[in-house]
């Protein structure tokens, strides 16, 4: 292939973007073909950025924290590009740079904030030195796709040592508090966490099974000191610890992982702000900010609410059905099994249910329904239906809910069904 | 296949039916803390309950490297771990590979599954060129692959019939002597890519790669287990007849999904 020049490149590119917004197209297909025309774009463009680039990166609550870190930055004065439709991998962060550039070729922004999936980060940072860098967790997620946890860590220390400014680090995540020995010469390094009191609330996945003694698994490592604090929290009350005092704010965001990742993204915060850092108007953004796609989105069907929880590994579901109690609610979950859901669906059997023992489970559903219905059964759960069929399944469970407020477990496939049938009967964000 | 069912009655057999024979079995999880990783408390979780509706009172103990090994245990299972884990067992089961081969020999029920299958074998040689002894209690041997053989996993043994579950490992386990394979696969990968062949069986003890978690789909190698360890603990089984139907819908569906 010749080299086109690059105003051509771009042009090339936002045109297809154009005509694939025009049919609804996929939002990564620009992205891809102006990767092939100039490999080069994404890391130039985003090199010019006098904040640079903070990669978030972790298996779980990515794209919550991305979406929240993109708030506090901009409540503190600062344009922030990112990668906002969810796209996250290089290609889709070449996608959005497209959508943000105006026709003179000018990114507008004085930081890129960018939510990579931990493969992808790994041929990101290759491309593209990130400044800052902010690291969640290794939750037993997506095997089958990367093989096991370990392989997960060490493709996150790849992000960590080619992050030149500051890592912020999960400190109660032991895979991720261990990667600050990958932090670069003169890097820094620092950590959000929980108070003792709240630490018992987040079992990891290697304390989920095993110990009976969780108290001496939790607090056997001398934790680092954190620069953020999740102190407390109390219905959407929060207080954040923070270098020598406590703050107390509102955040709008379904259970308590959300409210974790509000710790991560202050943190993250006030790295990049150092001094110049708002604290009022960071406490008034971070009540403004809403749920992302699919985490704790609160819909409205029949004038009753009805929530829909991605779940997608053990620690992930044990948090949502700890966030409300059941028998206040109609509930359904739904699983499916396809590579986004993840196709080995033997993390259902880590999770405890006895929780729903009160209440039921009004309907399960997706294409691993048996499955499901058969683990809870050995936890007890009475099961009202079965239907493997998502849209029959769903509008039996509305109408079963007896105006309870309703709430849908579901993994990621199953999710996007049943929002588009809910498209249907009432008003559902559009996602591109 | 969408209508709606009231699984009460379904259900409901397995927990109410406990004849309550005054007989009890231990079973003992290998290595539960490092060893957990693909819904292994499913399989224990479901002996258990099965053993109770075959009428026993059981009694789950986990053991951990380093604890004082139960020998009174009726049945042993293990699990898979991450590379990791499977090193920080690795002293602890060679410590106690004596009593295990010895436990084997004298009709001790065991199942081992992924990780722990591995290391029952003769020796694993990892992708770095180490050697690491195992068990010795299946003749067989595992060598590191490069490529992870994942994906639906459905297989015919002649003893349990049809087996479903999902397999990932990157071990390719290689079997010799008098070691049989558990099963023969009729899609997906097993053992290795060359044959057919799935897992081990030798004495009462069984290996796979099968998770998913195994013995929930498949209660006849639950019902294995359970009558060896009762006939050796107290010279007579006699099972109940268990409703499975719902057990039935989950294997149908799981049997169905593409490799």
């Amino acid at each position: 292939m010749g080299c086109m020049s690059r105003p051509i490149t771009r042009l090339v590119g936002q045109g297809i973007r154009y005509a694939t917004k025009l049919r609804g197209g996929g939002s990564a297909f620009p992205g891809l073909v102006m990767e092939k025309l100039h490999p080069q774009f994404v890391a130039e463009e985003l090199a010019k950025l006098p904040q640079g680039v903070v990669v978030v990166s972790g298996t779980n609550g990515k794209t919550t924290t991305t979406k929240m870190v993109v708030q506090l930055l901009e409540s503190q004065g600062l344009r922030v590009f990112t990668n906002r439709t969810g796209s996250n991998f290089v290609r889709g962060v070449a996608a959005a740079l497209l959508g943000e550039m105006s026709l003179t070729g000018k990114l507008e922004a004085d930081i890129a904030v960018l939510e990579l999936d931990e493969a992808h980060a790994v041929h990101f940072v290759k491309m593209v030195k990130p400044r800052y860098s902010l690291l969640l967790n290794v939750l037993r997620d997506q095997l089958d796709r990367f093989g096991e946890i370990d392989t997960t860590r060490r493709m996150l220390s790849s992000v960590a040592g080619a992050t030149s400014g500051t890592i912020v680090l999960n400190r109660e995540d032991p895979r991720i508090r261990s990667l600050a020995s990958n932090a670069q010469p003169g890097t820094k390094v620092s950590y959000f966490g929980l108070s003792d009191k709240l630490r018992s609330l987040f079992p990891s996945d290697d304390e989920m099974r095993g110990s009976t003694d969780v108290d001496e698994a939790v607090t056997a490592p001398a934790l680092p000191a954190a620069s953020v604090v999740l102190s407390d929290f109390a219905g959407t009350q929060a207080t954040f610890g923070l270098e020598c005092r406590e703050v107390t704010g509102t955040v709008n965001l379904y259970g308590i992982y959300n409210i974790f990742n509000a710790a991560a993204a202050i943190a993250l915060t006030q790295e990049v702000l150092g001094e110049k850092l708002n604290e009022t108007a960071l406490l008034a953004e971070l009540e403004k900010i809403a749920p992302a796609f699919g985490r704790g989105e609160t819909l409205t069907v029949n004038g009753q609410t009805l929530q829909l929880l991605l779940v997608k590994n053990p620690s992930g579901f044990r948090l949502s059905l700890a966030s409300a109690d059941a028998k206040d609610y109609a509930t359904m979950i739904a699983i499916n099994d396809q590579y986004a859901d993840g196709r080995d669906v033997s993390w259902l059997w880590d999770v405890d249910f006895h929780s729903l023992i009160q209440g039921g489970v009004t309907m399960v559903s997706g294409v691993r329904a048996y499955d499901m219905a058969l683990r809870l059964a050995h936890d007890d759960v009475y099961v009202e239906t079965v239907n493997e069929d998502l849209e029959e399944a769903l509008a039996e469970f509305i109408r079963k809910s007896h105006g309870k407020p309703m709430r849908i477990f579901c993994t990621y496939t199953a999710m996007l069904a049943i929002r588009k049938e809910l498209s249907k009967i009432t008003d559902v964000e559009d996602v591109s | 296949m969408s209508q709606a069912q009231n699984l009460t009655e379904e259900l409901g057999e397995e927990i109410i039916t406990q004849t309550g024979n005054n007989k009890s079995l231990k079973i003992v999880q290998l290595y539960p803390r490092d060893m957990n990783i693909y819904g292994d408390w499913g399989n224990t979780l479901s002996l258990s309950r099965r053993a109770q509706a075959h009428g026993f009172t059981t009694e789950i103990v986990d053991y951990n490297p380093g604890e004082e090994f139960p020998l009174d245990g009726d049945i042993f299972i293990g699990g898979g771990g991450q590379d990791s884990g499977q090193s920080v067992v690795q002293d602890d089961l060679l410590a106690n590979a004596e009593t295990l081969r010895m436990l084997a020999q004298d009709g001790t029920p065991m199942l081992v599954i992924c990780g722990l299958y591995q290391l029952f074998g003769k020796e694993f040689k990892t992708v770095g060129g180490e050697t690491l002894n195992g068990v010795r209690i299946f003749d067989a041997k595992t060598v590191g692959g490069e490529e992870r053989l994942i994906g639906n996993i459905v297989e015919e043994s002649e003893e349990f019939g049809t087996l479903v579950g999902f397999e990932n490992h990157s071990g390719l386990t290689y079997l010799s002597g008098d070691t049989k394979p558990l099963a023969r696969v009729t899609k997906g990968e097993g053992n290795n890519t060359e044959d057919d062949g799935e897992g081990a069986h030798v004495h009462h003890v069984i290996g796979t790669y099968l998770h998913g978690s195994l013995l929930p789909k498949n209660p006849a190698v639950s019902d294995y287990l359970i009558k060896h360890a009762a006939i050796k603990k107290y010279g007579e089984f006699t099972p109940v007849v268990i409703d499975d139907s719902l057990v039935e819908k989950a294997r149908a569906s799981a049997a169905a999904r593409p490799r």
